[in-house]
C-alpha cells in the first residue's frame, strides 16, 4: 500500500474509533442536562454538524480563491471546492434536522424564525443553487471560474444575511462555549463529549472529502478517456473511408 | 483582470457606464419586452395577493410592505432575464467586449438600465396599492431613499447572479434559484423600512437604510471585480 493509502486507511480507522467514542460519551458518561432532560444529548451531533458545515464552506471559499488566482490555478481546486460544497449542504441541512428534533421538546416548536435559524437556510439555499451552477455545461475553463466566482459571491453573502437577520430578531441560544469572555459554562463531561464530537465529525469531514474529491477525478479522467477513445475510433474509420477511396 | 486593454479615465469609464445604460434603455424604450411583461405580471400579482388574504381581513395594509418587495423581486428577475436575452442576440455582448468596452461598465451600465426599469415599475406598484389596499400614505424621506437603493442593490445582485447564470443555453429558471436567497437581506431591511413608512412597524428606519446601501455596495463592487472573468473569452 502506498503512502496515501496508507494515511486514508487510519484516518477511516480515526473515524470509525471518535465515532464510537462519541455514542460512549454522549450517550453513556455524560450526564442528562438539568432542565433539558436528555434531549441536550442531541447537541453532541449538533454542534459538531454544525461546526462542519462551516468548515466545509469556508474550505470551499478558500478552494474557490485558490483557483481564481492565475498563479495557482488547478483542476484540483475546482474539484475540491465542489466536493467541499456538496459536504457542507449535506451537514448543514443535518444541523438544521437535528436542531429542529432538538427544539421541539425544548422550545416546543419544531422550528421558529429565529435569526440563526434564517440564516442558516438561506446559507443552504445559497450552497444548493451553487452546485446548480456547476451543472450548467460549458468549457472546463470557463465552468472553473464561473464556479469559482459563485462560491465567493455566496461567501461574501453570508454575513450580510445574518447581520440583517440578527437585527431583525433573535431568540436562538446564545453562545455557550465561545463567551466573549473566553469562560466556558459547561460541565467536564459534557464539554469532553462536545469536543471528541467536533474530532469526530472533522475526520469524518475530511474523509468523506477526500472520497468525493477521488470520485470526481475518476469521473473526469473517465470521461476524457471516453472522449479521446471516441476521436480515435472517429479517425480510425475516416482514415480507412480515405484508404478506400485511394484504392477504388 | 482586463490587462490588455488601456487604462480608462474615470470621465471615459463614466461615459461607458452611460452609452450601455442608454443603449438597454433605448432598447426597452422601443421594443417594450420587459414592461411589457412586467407591468402584467406585478399587476396580477398585486391582485393574487388580495385574493390570498382576503381584503376584508385587514391583513392588507399591515402586510403591504412585505408584499410590495415580493412583487417587485419576482419582477425583477424578468428584467434581468431581458436584460442578458439583449447581449445574446447576435451575441451583441460579446461584440461589446471584443470592441474594447470595459467589463465592470458593462456590469455597472446594464445594473443602472434595470435599476431604472424597476424604479418605474415600483412607483407603479406602490401607488396601485396604495389605493387597492388602502395603505396610509407613506413617509416621502424614508420612501425615496429606500426604493432608490433598494433598486440598485436588486439590479446589481441582478446583474452578477445573470452573468452566472444566462449562458447561452438561456437556463433563466436558474436564476430564480440562485438571486432570491441571495435577496433575503435586501428583503428583510427594504420591508422593516417600508414598514415604519407606512407606520405599522417599529424602530428607526435609518438602520435599514444604512443596509441597503452597504447591500448595493456589496454587489456593485463584487459585480464590478468578477464580470470581467464571466463574460471574457466564454
Amino acid at each position: 500500500m502506498n503512502t496515501s493509502g496508507v494515511i486514508r486507511s487510519a484516518l477511516s480507522v480515526v473515524v470509525v474509533v471518535s465515532m464510537a467514542t462519541l455514542a460512549l460519551m454522549g450517550l453513556v458518561v455524560a450526564p442528562p442536562d438539568r432542565f433539558q432532560g436528555d434531549a441536550q444529548r442531541l447537541m453532541y451531533l449538533h454542534v459538531p454538524a454544525a461546526w462542519v458545515a462551516y468548515l466545509a464552506f469556508a474550505t470551499t471559499s478558500l478552494m474557490s480563491a485558490l483557483y481564481l488566482w492565475r498563479r495557482t490555478r488547478r483542476r484540483r481546486w475546482d474539484r475540491l471546492a465542489a466536493a467541499s460544497a456538496e459536504l457542507g449542504v449535506l451537514f448543514t441541512a443535518l444541523t438544521l434536522a437535528l436542531g429542529s428534533l432538538w427544539g421541539r421538546p425544548v422550545w416546543g416548536v419544531w422550528w421558529t424564525w429565529d435569526a440563526r435559524l434564517i440564516t442558516t437556510t438561506v446559507l443552504l439555499f445559497l450552497y444548493v443553487g451553487y452546485l446548480a451552477i456547476r451543472r450548467i455545461p460549458a468549457s472546463d475553463e470557463v465552468r472553473g471560474r464561473r464556479n469559482a466566482i459563485a462560491a465567493l459571491v455566496a461567501f461574501v453573502d453570508v454575513p450580510v444575511v445574518h447581520f440583517s437577520v440578527v437585527w431583525w430578531r433573535t431568540l436562538h441560544q446564545q453562545a455557550t462555549v465561545v463567551t466573549p469572555e473566553l469562560d466556558p459554562q459547561i460541565e467536564g463531561a459534557m464539554a469532553a463529549a462536545l469536543l471528541v464530537g467536533v474530532v469526530a465529525f472533522t475526520a469524518l469531514f475530511v474523509r468523506l472529502l477526500w472520497a468525493r474529491y477521488e470520485l470526481a477525478a475518476h469521473v473526469d479522467h473517465l470521461e476524457a478517456d471516453v472522449v479521446a477513445d471516441a476521436v480515435r475510433r472517429r479517425r480510425a474509420t475516416a482514415t480507412d473511408a480515405v484508404l478506400q477511396e485511394v484504392s477504388a | 483582470m482586463s490587462s490588455s486593454q488601456t487604462r480608462l479615465t474615470a470621465a471615459g469609464f463614466t461615459s461607458q457606464v452611460a452609452t450601455v445604460a442608454r443603449k438597454d434603455l433605448e432598447i426597452e424604450a422601443r421594443t417594450g419586452v420587459a414592461v411589457g411583461r412586467m407591468v402584467p405580471f406585478a399587476g396580477i400579482l398585486v391582485v393574487l395577493f388580495a385574493i390570498a388574504l382576503d381584503p376584508d381581513s385587514g391583513l392588507l395594509p399591515r402586510l403591504a410592505p412585505g408584499l410590495f418587495w415580493i412583487a417587485v423581486l419576482l419582477s425583477a428577475l424578468m428584467a434581468v432575464a431581458r436584460s442578458f436575452a439583449i447581449e445574446r442576440e447576435h451575441r451583441a455582448g460579446e461584440a461589446l467586449i471584443a470592441a474594447g468596452l470595459d467589463p465592470a461598465a458593462m456590469f455597472l451600465g446594464k445594473s443602472s438600465a434595470i435599476a431604472v426599469e424597476l424604479l418605474a415599475l415600483e412607483l407603479l406598484v406602490g401607488a396601485t396599492m396604495v389605493v387597492l389596499y388602502d395603505v396610509s400614505r407613506p413617509g416621502a424621506a424614508i420612501v425615496v431613499a429606500c426604493l432608490l437603493l433598494a433598486s440598485a442593490g436588486i439590479a446589481c445582485a441582478g446583474t452578477l447572479y445573470g452573468a452566472l447564470t444566462m449562458t447561452d443555453e438561456g437556463r433563466d429558471n436558474l436564476l430564480a434559484v440562485l438571486l432570491l436567497p441571495a435577496l433575503v437581506p435586501l428583503m428583510v431591511a427594504a420591508t422593516r423600512a417600508f414598514e415604519i413608512a407606512v407606520d405599522v412597524g417599529t424602530g428607526t428606519a435609518r438602520t435599514w437604510i444604512g443596509l441597503l446601501g452597504v447591500f448595493a455596495a456589496v454587489y456593485a463592487s463584487l459585480g464590478s471585480l468578477a464580470f470581467a472573468s464571466l463574460v471574457e473569452e466564454t
